[in-house]
């Protein structure tokens, strides 16, 4: 009521007037339903109102906007993973994981894209990603804040840790140069000794039938992961597959329940 | 039997991995009930409680949950296929007839994947049409009909992207139609054509450019939206019904 | 200077570095009263620069530490050593405000605040500032690009990302089933397994020390020490053929050191007992085997109801039992170090039959 006063007020300067027409249309109103957040009811109604903030609650602990206690590690790591999720898009276009391309479209982003700087932004990115979620980890650990009722919470926080050194690491195969491939071969040549499940394993040789293995490395935990039996073709394009949606996927699951528990479990920790 | 059960059941629910993971009991009172929708993450789209009348499958016909659900399969499918497939002209069309021949139910999964986006095309166009039958995109949904125009053209966008990945004859010639269509475009028709290719014609760069789109780009934007969407359909009351306590927008 | 740099390299010794690590925690744990105060931690923060700074200006040195990959672990060991002084040293303040009957300093936080605007705007800050140290990163430094995949062509030596190099590390000690299969995947389910073991309802939402001395001491043990050290140690300190080298050393490829390993079948047939090893794996291997199941099987059960009584009553039998067994598998580790620098010990259960080597 009181804007509609205010937009026949002859005197108001014309950008004021412009705003209070576009805020009065239909259109703005079903999509903003409530003015500027500078009345403390307009700052309930912003985190109740809008989806990509209603995951904040609308008060929290003086401690939780502190550097001091939360050291900001987990908001930099989904930042950083936001920040990974744009550049790898963009990488995406020129990019084709096959051992005839991959290599050289790596060099062709270098020399020739504009803005080549994405990759560099991508990699940095990922590295700054896995040491800031080891701090958060640290830093939760540190407070406490793994203590009932925030457990299960942290086993999310713990599978997150692991999917995202899963995730560099499935990236760092894709440049397809000698860094990658035999960086990939150490790691997963670890594989090859699962136990029961790597031709290399304790245990495999237990599962055969006389003479016929069934383990073996064709079809052990190796095999599996790089559909192959050496670092080739096969990895390359699982590797990449799940690096770029596979992976991303199920952390961008658990980073919403890790997310929507931090809310559940009464928000960010503090004494009792 | 009854004894063991109870036992069993006592076993998994009272300790502290279980009641750090689920913290209601079996949803049979109302308080569990309420408690199991707002305490589960995958469950808190709904509201604890909903109009019988929007329960009514003569009044929704389940289109808008389908379109979701076959969303989701053809996100699985399609995580799938790419593991059997390869963005590059080469190797294009010798990986869909891999998946025919060669790899174990590939073709299966294939028909999965193509039906499925026949049939999100349709069901999301008769989402619409319902929507628009009941009235419900009348205020205060008015914004949120605006969001499901978006994921319409949206899902157009994916089936015509993903329509050229197999790269035989029927891709190719639908893709150089449908981007000539768009160098129609005015003012600025061959800058879109070849922006979308990549190039003058349907060649590698649109090959690969079609599949980022297709699976990464598009698909995630999707995701956003859908996420608005539903969180609207909350926001404005739920499903749409005649009157009653419904409050108009706060003007 | 030369004799600065070989005290350096000396140092750099895994087995000094080791117990240097160990060695540095403990004086942490210990004098951290001493430590909490800010000049300390802005010294180590100086002493490293310069540390890094002089480095620089030996070639052996430059090329390890500007491989565009390992910049980041420069980066690692500079906020990991500062946020745990950090921690450390607000630990500290809370304890003295807690002996005096003060609450910790998170319960005066404990007033509410708008998180509009002061929750979006420190991120939004937040945000714009990871964006500029990111951007300004990537202008400067170089992805790294190497020759194209090339199998016939294996560089050495070859290692694996540097978050891995840890268990990488660990393959010195360890075949690959127990370093690269099973303790990884222990460390997994120990993590996920902490708060179900500690039952100290004390230290939630505060940093405290005095109230959670050992569970903030073995964490500190696995991530800082076990974990961390160990990727620096082995990403700036391996080098040819996985052997050791100081930061200023040259990566000679022909660098030879003896490998002189005895297993722990040998020590008891051939040099206790004077005879042949019996060609039965189980009679073999029996004095390991027994050596583990003792480890593992007899000395939780000893330790409740010695050292570990006060934990057994505590935590029950059940959760006792869980958490001594993942502590007994992490010391594994700096048990089988410490056994082979002062032994040569190369495996304790040698059973190559079924590749299974502890």
């Amino acid at each position: 009521m009181a804007t509609e006063v205010k937009t026949i007020e002859p005197k108001e300067p014309a950008l004021t007037r412009a705003w209070n027409w576009l805020t009065d249309t239909q259109i703005w109103k079903s999509i903003f339903r409530h003015g500027a957040p500078v009345t403390d009811r307009n700052r309930v109604l912003v985190m109740l109102s809008n989806v990509f903030l209603h995951l904040h609650p609308i008060r929290i602990r003086k401690s939780g906007v502190k550097l001091r206690y939360t050291w900001c590690m987990g908001g930099l790591s989904f930042f950083l993973f936001l920040v990974l999720t744009f550049t790898g898009l963009l990488l995406m276009f020129y990019y084709r994981p096959t051992l005839e391309y991959a290599y050289s479209d790596i060099v062709g982003l270098r020399e020739h894209v504009p803005l080549g700087i994405m990759r560099e932004m991508h990699r940095w990115g990922a590295h700054a990603m896995v040491i800031t979620v080891w701090l958060h980890m640290f830093r939760v650990f540190m407070t406490g804040s793994y203590k009932p009722p925030r457990e299960f919470n942290w086993n999310v926080g713990v599978i997150m840790l692991v999917l995202t050194l899963l995730l560099s690491f499935t990236g760092y195969l894709l440049p397809w140069d000698q860094l990658a491939i035999w960086a990939i071969t150490v790691g997963s040549n670890m594989a090859r000794a699962t136990p029961f499940l790597g031709h290399e394993g304790p245990g495999a040789a237990l599962l055969a039938f006389g003479d016929v293995k069934l383990i073996h490395a064709g079809d052990d935990a190796r095999f599996a992961l790089l559909g192959g039996t050496f670092v080739g073709e096969g990895a390359l394009l699982r590797f990449y597959v799940l690096h770029c949606v596979g992976l991303p996927l199920a952390i961008a699951v658990l980073m919403a329940v890790h997310f929507w528990r931090v809310r559940k479990d009464g928000g960010i920790s503090g004494p009792l | 039997m009854k004894r063991t059960l109870a036992w069993l059941r006592d076993a998994i629910v009272s300790n502290r991995v279980w009641r750090s993971i689920v913290r209601h009991g079996y949803p049979d009172t109302p308080l569990d009930q309420s408690l199991a929708v707002f305490s589960n993450f995958f469950l808190h789209v709904h509201p604890v409680k909903v109009h019988r009348h929007s329960l009514r499958a003569s009044y929704t016909f389940g289109l808008g949950l389908m379109a979701f659900y076959l969303f989701l399969v053809l996100v699985v499918t399609g995580t799938l296929l790419m593991f059997y497939y390869v963005p590059s002209v080469e190797r294009a069309y010798a990986d869909m007839k891999d998946l025919e021949f060669v790899v174990s139910f590939g073709i299966v999964l294939r028909n999965l994947h193509r039906w499925a986006a026949h049939g999100m095309v349709a069901v999301v166009f008769l989402h619409m049409c319902r929507v628009f039958y009941t009235g419900s995109y009348k205020p205060p949904r008015d914004f949120n009909w605006v969001i499901g125009v978006v994921l319409l053209v949206l899902t157009f966008l994916l089936s015509f992207t993903g329509y050229l990945l197999p790269w035989d004859q029927l891709a190719f010639w639908a893709i150089t139609v449908g981007t000539s269509i768009a160098g129609y475009t005015p003012l600025m028709g061959q800058r879109l054509r070849s922006f979308l290719l990549g190039g003058n014609q349907v060649g590698q760069n649109a090959l690969l450019r079609f599949y980022v789109l297709h699976v990464m780009l598009l698909p995630l934007v999707m995701t956003v939206l859908i996420g608005v969407h539903f969180w609207r359909i909350r926001k404005d009351g739920g499903l749409s019904r005649p009157e009653g306590e419904e409050h108009a927008r706060a003007a | 200077m030369h004799l600065l740099k070989d005290l350096v390299n000396f140092l750099a010794d895994p087995r000094i570095y080791f117990v240097l690590a160990v060695g540095m925690l403990g004086v942490l744990v210990w004098q951290r009263n001493r430590l909490a105060s800010g000049r300390v931690g802005y010294g180590l923060m100086a002493f490293l620069t310069v540390f890094f700074l002089f480095g620089s200006f030996d070639r052996n040195f430059r090329l390890i530490v500007t491989k565009p990959d390992n910049v980041p672990i420069v980066g690692l060991i500079f906020v990991l050593l500062f946020f745990t002084w950090y921690a450390m040293a607000e630990a500290v303040k809370n304890d003295q405000r807690l002996e005096v009957g003060k609450p910790p300093i998170e319960k005066e936080e404990e007033n509410r605040v708008w998180v509009w605007p002061d929750l979006v705007y420190t991120e939004l800050i937040a945000l714009v500032l990871c964006s500029v140290i990111l951007i300004v990163w990537s202008i400067f430094l170089k992805a790294p690009l190497e020759q194209p995949a090339n199998r016939a062509a294996t560089p050495n030596p070859s290692k694996a990302p540097w978050y891995f190099l840890g268990l990488q590390e660990m393959l010195v000690y360890f075949d690959p089933w127990l370093a690269g299969v099973v303790l990884p995947g222990l460390i997994i389910v120990g993590l996920m397994a902490i708060p179900y073991i500690d039952m100290n309802p004390k230290g939630n939402g505060y940093y405290t020390f005095k109230e959670r001395k050992a569970e903030i001491t073995i964490f500190l043990f696995g991530f800082a020490v076990l974990w961390v050290s160990l990727i620096v140690l082995g990403t700036f300190l391996r080098g040819p053929n996985w052997n050791f080298f100081g930061p200023f050393e040259y990566w000679d490829i022909h660098k030879l050191l003896p490998l002189t390993n005895v297993n722990l079948s040998e020590y008891f047939w051939v040099r206790m007992l004077g005879r042949g090893l019996p060609t039965n794996w189980a009679v073999r291997e029996f004095p390991g085997i027994l050596v583990m199941i003792v480890y593992l099987g007899v000395l939780p059960a000893v330790l409740a109801r010695g050292w570990f009584k006060a934990y057994y009553e505590k935590m029950g039998a059940a959760r006792y039992h869980v958490g001594v067994f993942l502590f007994l598998m992490m010391m594994l580790l700096p048990v089988k170090m410490l056994t082979r620098w002062l032994f040569n010990l190369k495996y304790i259960v040698a059973i190559h039959e079924y590749f299974f080597n502890i």
